[in-house]
Order: C-alpha cells, then sequence, then structure tokens
C-alpha cells in the first residue's frame, strides 16, 4: 500500500481523473449511445460539463457531503454521469440492481439511508414510491425518462435536465462550494458503495474508497495494455462492480469510450455495430451466442456446413496456437488465413467481436469446448477471478497463458495464500474498506493483516503458478481415505455435456462418489427426435436405455478426466442414477439462480442415496413434486442405478501436499 | 427537511400523490376534466344519425354520439352488432347511407380513404395490414406518407427538399419506435414477428402519421393477458404524450372499461348505451346484450 499512498500524479479520485481527460484530450470520444436509431457521442469536454452541471444541480438539491445517492436504472450515460456528479460533490454513488422488487430496494435503501435517487424511468419511480413509507431519510428522486411522468407530483421528484438547467444558471453561486468539496477529495474518500448480491442473508454494502478503484483500474489496464482508442460496450448490470471497474475506473483511467445500447433487447445488434475492443461477458452469454451459430449452421446449405465444419476442424487445431503466438508451420498458417477469409473472419464480424483484443469471462466455470472455439477463432477470450471485495481483480490469465481450467496468475499487487482447509485468501490494494454499517461481517471476512477469504477453495499449480479454483470451500470435504472431495469441480464437468442439465455429486466421508443427473430435455429431446425415439415425459426419456447408456458415457469420460489430476482423482464417480424428476426451484432443490441446494437434496432423496451405497441395481422411490400452479402432487418411479467404469488411481491425501 | 415538510403537508403524508383512476369528475357543456388531470375538450367528431345499409342488410340504425378532443372513446357490443362497419364509416372506408359525419365543426363530404387519412384520421386494423415483407421501419415510414409533398422526380433524384424531408420523417419514425419499445426489430421484416409484435407496428405506423384521431379496430384481439396488459399501457402513453384522441373497439369488458373515459354500446345495429364506464355497466339494455335474454 505504501508505495502508492500519494496517488499517481496527484489523481486521487475519479472527479480528477475526469478533469484530466477533458483537458488532455476533450475531443476524444468518452460516451456513446444509441437513440433514436443513431450513436450519438459524448467527448470528455462534454462530458466534464454534463457531470459538472448536474453536480452542481446536487448542491441546489442540498446534497451533503457523505450523502448516499441511490442509482437505478439500465446501463446509460446520463447514470454514469450522475455517480460521477455525485462523487464530485462528496456524495457517494450507490448504483442498485434496476431488476430488483420493491422490498429489495427497500432494504438497500434503508441500510444506506440514501436522501437522494438518480433513476431510469417511471418503472423505477413507482418502485420508490411504493416503498418510501419504509424510508425515513429519503427526499428527492431525479429521473431520466419523462415519459408516463407528466402528471406525478413534482414536489420531490425532478426530472434530470432541469437539475442540470438549475445547476448551470446558478453555477455561480455554487461553484465554490463545488471546488471545495472536490479539493477534499483524496485517496482514502468513499468512491462508491456496491450492495452484494447477498446469496446468504442480505445484502451487504461494500465500500470502495477511491484507492481501491483507481488502483485496480491502473493495476489490470496496465496489464491488458488498455489504451484510450478501445471500446467497450455497457450492457452489464450498473449494480456489479465489474461494471464499474471497466465502464468507471478504467475508462476515466484511461480515457477510453464506453457505449451504452439502445436498451436491453438491442445489445446484440449493438454489439455488432460497435464492435468492442475490449469486451466482458459471463459464461452464459458466450454459450448462448455458441449455441445460436450452431442452430443457424444446422440450416445452412450442405456446402457451407461442410466449409464451415472443414474450417473449424482445422482452426481448433491450430487456431489458439497461433493467437498465442506458439510456431506453427507455413501450410497450416496458410489454411488459417484461407479459413478466416471463408468463416472466421465473417463469423467474427457477425458476432460482433471482430475488434476485440481482449475477452474476458468470470463468474462461473466456462466449459472448454465453449472456451476453445472462442479462441480458435482468433478471439483472444481470457478469465479472470474476482470479488467485489477485491475491487474485482484476484487473478487474471496473461497473454498467451490461457487455459480454459484456470483462473490465471495474480493480477499486479495481489498476494494469494491457502489456508489448511484450502480456502484461498487475497491481500491487494483493491480490498475494500468495510462493509457499511456492519463491523461484525467486515471482521469476519478481512483480518487485521488486510487477508481476504474469498470462500472459495483452490490451488496454485506449482509449475505455472495459476490459480485454479476447485469448489465452494464450504462444499470442499474429504473421501473416506482423506483425498480430497470437491463435488462442484466434477459437476461442472458433467454439465458441459449439453445433454446433461444438472448433476449432483455425493462422496464425502465416503469411500467412493456417486452422483444424481438431471437429463437436458431440449438437447436430449431433439436427439430422440432425429432418431425416431418417441417419449410421453421427462420421466419416459430419462429411462430410455439409449439415454442411460449416453450418460454413462459421459460419466466415464469425466471420469478419465478427473483421474489426470492427482489431487482429485478420488472424486471420480462409481455408480449414478439419472432422475426421474428435473430439480427445481419450485421445490426447493435449487436456489432461485439455479445453483443446487445439496442438504434439501440429500434430506429428500436419502433413500436414491442409500440405493446408490449399498449396491442394489434398482431402486424405486416416490417424491413430492410442485406444479406451476401450486398444486402438489407425487411421482412414482424405478430407477435405475449404472456402474461407471473409473481409472484407477494411487490417490493422495491433501496433507501430502 | 423543509421540502420534505412541504410535499407532505400536500399530499396528505406521502412525497407524491398516488395515479388515481380514469373516472371524470367534472362536467361541464365544453369540456371535462378527468381525475387523473387531462382536460377532454370540445367535440371534434361527431355523428349524426347514421344509417348503413348493405342491400336490404341494415348495418347500423340510426345512430348518433360525438367523440371529444383527448378522450379514448371505446366503441362496444357483441358480435355482429356493427362495431367495425361503424369504425370503416368513421374512417370513410364506408359512406353512410343517412346521416352526417362532422369533422372539426364542418360537414364531411363524401372522401376516399386517403383524404381522410390526409385530414388527421389514422387506423389498425382487426386483421393485421402491414407490408410483410418490409421492416418495420420501412413500414412505420409508411405512415409518414401524408406527410411528404415533394413530387415523384425530387424523390427520385434524392436531392434538396426530397432528402430534408426523408431526415425529419425518419425522425418522427423514430421517435415513435422508441416510445412504443420496438427498437430491437427496427430491421426486422414483419413477416418474421409474433402476431403481438405485429400489432405494436401497426400501431406504430398510425402513430407515425400523427393522427388527430387514433382509430384501433380490436387491439386486443387474439392476445395474451401480458400483450394485453402492454397494449393497453402503450395505448393510455399515447393518449397521455401526444394529448391524441382515441375510438377504439374492442371485445374485452375489463380492458375497455380500464381504458376509456366514454363508451357506446352498439347491438344489431342500434346503440343501446352511451357514457361513462360506470353507467354503461350497470345500464340494464348492456347487460342484456351481453348476457343475452330472449329476443321476441
Amino acid at each position: 500500500m505504501s508505495q502508492t499512498q500519494a496517488g499517481v500524479g496527484g489523481l486521487l479520485s475519479v472527479p480528477a481523473l475526469l478533469h484530466r481527460n477533458a483537458s488532455e484530450f476533450g475531443q476524444a470520444p468518452a460516451y456513446r449511445e444509441k437513440e433514436f436509431g443513431i450513436w450519438q457521442t459524448w467527448n470528455w469536454s462534454q462530458t466534464e460539463e454534463e457531470i459538472e452541471a448536474l453536480a452542481l444541480g446536487f448542491l441546489k438539491l442540498g446534497v451533503k457531503e457523505g450523502d448516499f445517492i441511490a442509482i437505478i436504472g439500465r446501463n446509460r450515460p446520463y447514470l454514469y454521469w450522475s455517480m460521477v456528479a455525485a462523487q464530485m460533490v462528496g456524495a457517494v454513488p450507490v448504483p442498485l440492481y434496476q431488476d430488483s422488487v420493491a422490498e429489495e430496494m427497500a432494504y438497500v435503501m434503508d441500510h444506506c439511508g440514501a436522501r437522494f435517487a438518480v433513476v431510469g424511468d417511471q418503472e423505477q419511480v413507482d418502485k420508490i414510491i411504493e416503498i418510501q413509507d419504509q424510508l425515513t431519510q429519503f427526499e428527492h428522486m431525479i429521473y431520466l425518462d419523462p415519459r408516463g411522468l407528466r402528471k406525478y407530483d413534482h414536489t420531490n421528484l425532478h426530472a434530470y435536465r432541469s437539475v442540470q438547467e438549475e445547476g448551470r444558471e446558478n453555477r455561480a453561486t455554487f461553484e465554490a462550494d463545488l471546488r471545495a468539496r472536490e479539493e477534499k477529495l483524496d485517496y482514502d474518500s468513499r468512491c462508491v458503495m456496491l450492495y452484494t448480491s447477498g446469496t446468504t442473508g442480505k445484502p451487504k454494502g461494500v465500500v470502495l474508497s477511491n484507492r481501491n478503484v483507481i488502483e485496480s483500474a491502473r493495476a489490470s489496464v496496465e496489464f491488458d495494455s488498455l489504451v484510450r482508442s478501445d471500446d467497450v460496450l455497457a450492457y452489464l448490470p450498473m449494480a456489479w462492480v465489474g461494471d464499474f471497474i471497466f465502464s468507471v475506473g478504467q475508462s476515466y483511467w484511461t480515457g477510453f469510450c464506453v457505449n451504452c445500447p439502445e436498451n436491453a433487447e438491442t445489445m446484440m445488434q449493438d454489439l455488432r455495430e460497435i464492435g468492442p475492443t475490449y469486451f466482458f461477458a459471463p459464461p452464459r452469454v458466450f454459450e448462448n451466442l455458441l449455441t445460436t451459430v450452431m442452430i443457424r449452421m444446422e440450416d445452412a446449405t450442405k456446402f457451407k456446413k461442410r466449409l464451415f465444419d472443414r474450417c473449424m476442424a482445422h482452426a481448433r487445431k491450430v487456431g489458439p496456437a497461433i493467437l498465442d503466438g506458439k510456431p506453427v508451420s507455413g501450410m497450416d498458417r496458410f489454411k488459417y488465413w484461407l479459413g478466416d477469409l471463408l468463416i472466421y473472419g465473417p463469423l467474427k464480424n457477425t458476432m460482433g467481436f471482430s475488434r476485440v483484443r481482449i475477452g474476458y469471462t468470470a463468474g462461473e466455470a466456462i466449459g472448454p469446448e465453449i472456451f476453445d472455439f472462442y479462441r480458435s477463432l482468433g478471439i483472444n477470450l481470457k478469465q479472470l477471478y474476482g470479488q467485489t471485495e477485491a475491487t474485482v481483480f484476484i487473478t487474471a490469465q496473461p497473454d498467451g497463458e490461457v487455459r480454459s481450467d484456470t483462473v490465471g496468475v495474480p493480477c499486479p499487487g495481489v498476494e494469494l495464500k491457502m489456508d489448511e482447509k484450502g480456502e484461498v485468501f487475497y491481500r491487494s490494494p483493491g480490498v475494500f474498506v468495510e462493509y457499511y454499517k456492519n463491523a461484525e461481517s467486515t471482521a469476519g471476512t478481512k483480518d487485521a493483516e488486510g487477508w481476504v477469504a474469498t470462500g472459495d477453495a483452490g490451488f496454485i499449480e506449482e509449475d505455472t503458478g495459476h490459480l485454479r479454483i476447485i469448489d465452494r470451500a464450504k462444499d470442499v470435504g474429504k473421501m473416506a481415505d482423506g483425498s480430497l472431495f470437491a463435488p462442484k469441480y466434477v459437476e461442472n464437468k458433467l454439465k458441459f455435456y449439453p445433454n446433461i442439465l444438472e448433476a449432483v455429486v455425493f462422496g464425502n466421508g465416503r469411500e467412493e462418489c456417486t452422483a444424481f443427473i438431471n437429463i437436458d430435455l431440449s438437447a436430449v429431446g431433439n436427439w430422440a427426435e432425429r432418431n425416431n425415439i418417441g417419449y410421453g415425459s421427462y420421466q419416459e426419456l430419462a429411462r430410455h436405455p439409449q439415454v442411460m447408456d449416453t450418460i454413462q458415457g459421459h460419466v466415464e469420460e469425466v471420469n478419465r478426466s478427473v483421474a489426470e489430476d492427482p489431487m482429485l482423482a478420488g472424486c471420480q464417480v462409481h455408480r449414478f442414477v439419472v432422475l426421474h424428476k428435473e430439480l427445481d426451484a419450485d421445490d426447493g432443490e435449487l436456489t432461485r439462480t439455479r445453483k443446487v441446494r445439496r442438504r434439501v437434496i440429500e434430506e429428500k432423496f436419502a433413500d436414491i442415496i442409500a440405493a446408490l451405497y449399498d449396491g442394489s441395481d434398482k431402486i424405486s422411490t416416490e417424491t413430492e413434486v410442485t406444479y406451476e400452479d401450486g398444486r402438489k402432487g407425487a411421482i412414482r418411479a424405478t430407477l435405475e442405478i449404472r456402474e461407471a467404469s473409473v481409472v484407477p488411481v494411487k490417490t493422495r491425501s491433501m496433507a501430502a501436499e | 427537511m423543509s421540502h420534505r415538510a412541504a410535499g407532505r403537508g400536500a399530499s396528505g403524508g406521502r412525497i407524491w400523490n398516488e395515479k388515481k383512476g380514469r373516472a371524470r369528475v367534472k362536467d361541464t357543456a365544453d369540456s371535462y376534466v378527468t381525475a387523473d388531470g387531462r382536460t377532454i375538450g370540445g367535440v371534434v367528431m361527431e355523428m349524426k344519425n347514421i344509417t348503413l345499409r348493405f342491400g336490404g342488410v341494415v348495418a347500423i340504425q340510426d345512430i348518433s354520439f360525438d367523440i371529444r378532443e383527448g378522450e379514448i372513446r371505446a366503441i362496444i357490443g357483441p358480435n355482429g352488432a356493427g362495431k367495425s362497419s361503424m369504425l370503416n364509416v368513421i374512417s370513410g372506408f364506408y359512406t353512410p347511407s343517412e346521416g352526417e359525419v362532422w369533422y372539426k365543426g364542418a360537414r364531411r363530404p363524401q372522401m376516399k380513404p386517403y383524404e381522410v387519412a390526409r385530414q388527421g384520421i389514422a387506423r389498425t386494423f382487426q386483421n393485421i395490414a402491414l407490408f410483410e415483407g418490409m421492416s418495420v421501419l420501412d413500414n412505420v415510414m409508411c405512415g409518414r406518407l401524408t406527410h411528404m409533398k415533394p413530387s415523384i422526380l425530387s424523390q427520385m433524384l434524392w436531392k434538396g427538399k426530397a432528402e430534408h424531408e426523408e431526415v425529419a420523417n425518419r425522425e418522427v419514425a423514430e421517435r415513435v419506435i422508441d416510445f412504443l419499445e420496438i427498437q430491437h426489430i427496427r430491421k426486422t421484416p414483419v413477416a418474421r414477428l409474433p402476431y403481438g409484435l405485429k400489432k405494436r407496428v401497426e400501431l406504430a405506423r398510425a402513430l407515425a402519421a400523427e393522427p388527430t384521431i387514433l382509430l384501433l379496430d380490436e387491439p386486443m384481439a387474439g392476445m395474451n393477458v401480458e400483450e394485453k396488459e402492454d397494449m393497453s399501457r402503450f395505448i393510455l402513453d399515447v393518449n397521455d404524450e401526444f394529448g391524441t384522441t382515441i375510438a377504439l373497439i374492442e371485445h374485452d369488458m375489463g380492458v375497455v372499461m380500464d381504458l376509456s373515459d366514454r363508451v357506446v354500446v352498439m347491438d344489431y345495429g342500434k346503440k343501446i348505451g352511451d357514457g361513462p364506464p360506470d353507467e354503461v355497466r350497470n345500464n340494464q339494455d348492456v347487460i342484456d346484450a351481453y348476457l343475452g335474454v330472449a329476443h321476441d
């Protein structure tokens, strides 16, 4: 921390970066937004003027230093400006998820005691009006889109533009105050507060300082050599730390342009039009895109299909090597060039990835096939690992060292350590200040020396120095023989097969691992259709011998792949069953975000688990289900238990590490 | 805290007033004010003793009613009541056999539909009538046709006035597209769209004409609940934002009662009720027409 005490060139806050950008390269584009079918651009000078006008307007409204200003809406330049304007007047922006229901908003807004809110449209205005009685400190709301709001009582409701107008008119009165407040901003002032999504308990407000944001932005910009001419598409929720770092931190640090889509539905078209050079997406976006491409190729003419298949096969062979700058024969290079001319180039253009120099994915494990697909096309897709408390960056993959099974090396300035259970801890300039009004949680997460627990278990590969995340720390256990048990690691490998929708692996404290599997009805159903296999229901299809054979094949492949890793070889699946029902959030088996609830499943299907371990080859069971309309029913079924072949390995316990 | 106190005093303990229903509170001869604060103006269109015959069939029999500026006027009735015929009379597609149509204070002579359109009356159709092969944007631009003045030659040469006008028209079209939230299908051929969206595109085309009166022929027919809610919201918003007078035909009684300021009820070509939704709902003739009674 000490080396950066003074900040970099006196740039100690985001507003300071804004002024630097406006004076050094004021004509360079800062924001673009598509509106009325045309991309509108604001350069850095215009951005500075807009933000200052709003900041002066905030002063006119009576925003005090230390106030919290809630910001709710889809990614729009105006809302990014309100974050910086809030910082300018010494207030703290609190971006909220625009799709949260009123009740969730009530908790967060009450927790931080927000006096002001800047919101996107009538929908958000209505939500806040709905909860206003629960908010004791709330006073003023500013809205962007006036549609439908004309007849609302405007005593404490203001149009964004009118606040800016007021600010411009009263510049003389408030400018001195504004400058004085800006002067006071330093590296330790609060830059932003972001609420964590809160899968367990209530959301927690993570306070990030200017130091956290600027240091993380600086380090990551250097790591990937981002430059002013880069373009990003801002489409991920503004309340998410990643968007704040990409669209505010890194953008203000380097001065690159933030492009906002017209609306959520036009995102893919806007992506194609803008062609970002720096792009972030969670794995599911890449998955969906790949599925779309594949489905459209299935419908293409025979010639095109064959050309596509041939070129893609070649790309898979040499594409990643060319991307990493490894030696590739001249002939292969020529063939790749030809493929680029015919297939890869046009395909990348269709997807909007023609200009992508750096692409990141994070948040969840990405299937190796998906990952390799994009890399073989020449898209530099990489993985990073981070969390809100770290101001995003913990580890990231450097160019030329990209693999689908690691999350990369520690980012500049980040130190890592593992405790005896394998949980990953980190320490960096990006480590958050505190959880707002929650000293207990702060102390529980961050120790006196600044080490923060990630909640994830992982290890560092000895030869490469890459971090590998294997599972949530609380799910990791030990097998009876002392070897490591990491269910999610195996489940992810299983789920990478399109035929498998969900998998639950058991084995904590037992001799061997077993698994529940849910087939993917759309994928397997599609296969059944093509092969003239009739079926009446999920249950019937799940029981079909050929389906069972296919799944068994997948399980055995996974076993082979798991066995390659000496630390996790004990997690091979010995016996499995294809469940007679889909695991469902309505039945409490999954969370609303489709995460497996192990405890519930273990209790509910205790009889099946017992059968998996007592050697029987069949189990009759009855399960209660909840239908969509809320009625309850029961499914009776006899399930076949299959044995999967495993690769014999000499397991070793973690203690031997 | 002073801001807050002021706000509270005015609105009974809340910072903002709740939106109120659409029942009207004050009625004068020339105009009235609805509970949600809209001023409904004077009569913009009046149907005087309209009768429409097709050979021996009497589709509409001596019906009179008026449409006021800025209101949402619904025409309802069971199947075959003559609602669509009435809308076609308003839009100039049918010429009434007897009776007069008065528009903006003058009697309207017999007109071709395109002349009626130029007068500021736009409509949507019960069975969608879009150009299937054209994109959404082109369809919406068609709505601007009545606003295009330059000659064919200058449009072909794409010089001077024609170019300026195209830009201005495109801007209006884009605002409508934005308003109805169909940006994502701007360039999609209409044939590829689902039914609910086609209905919305049709509304967009009618709106692009910037009409004085907008006629909607069963805007909610064949839609699911969610699509109906969307469409209702758009109809209200159009009325709110642009002050467009709207006359609509609808089957769904619930929708009609929520949306409209005044309702005309037809049955077998005759008018059996006319007034605000609440009044019409309690009218015995209307109840009979909908629930059915033995007709002698």
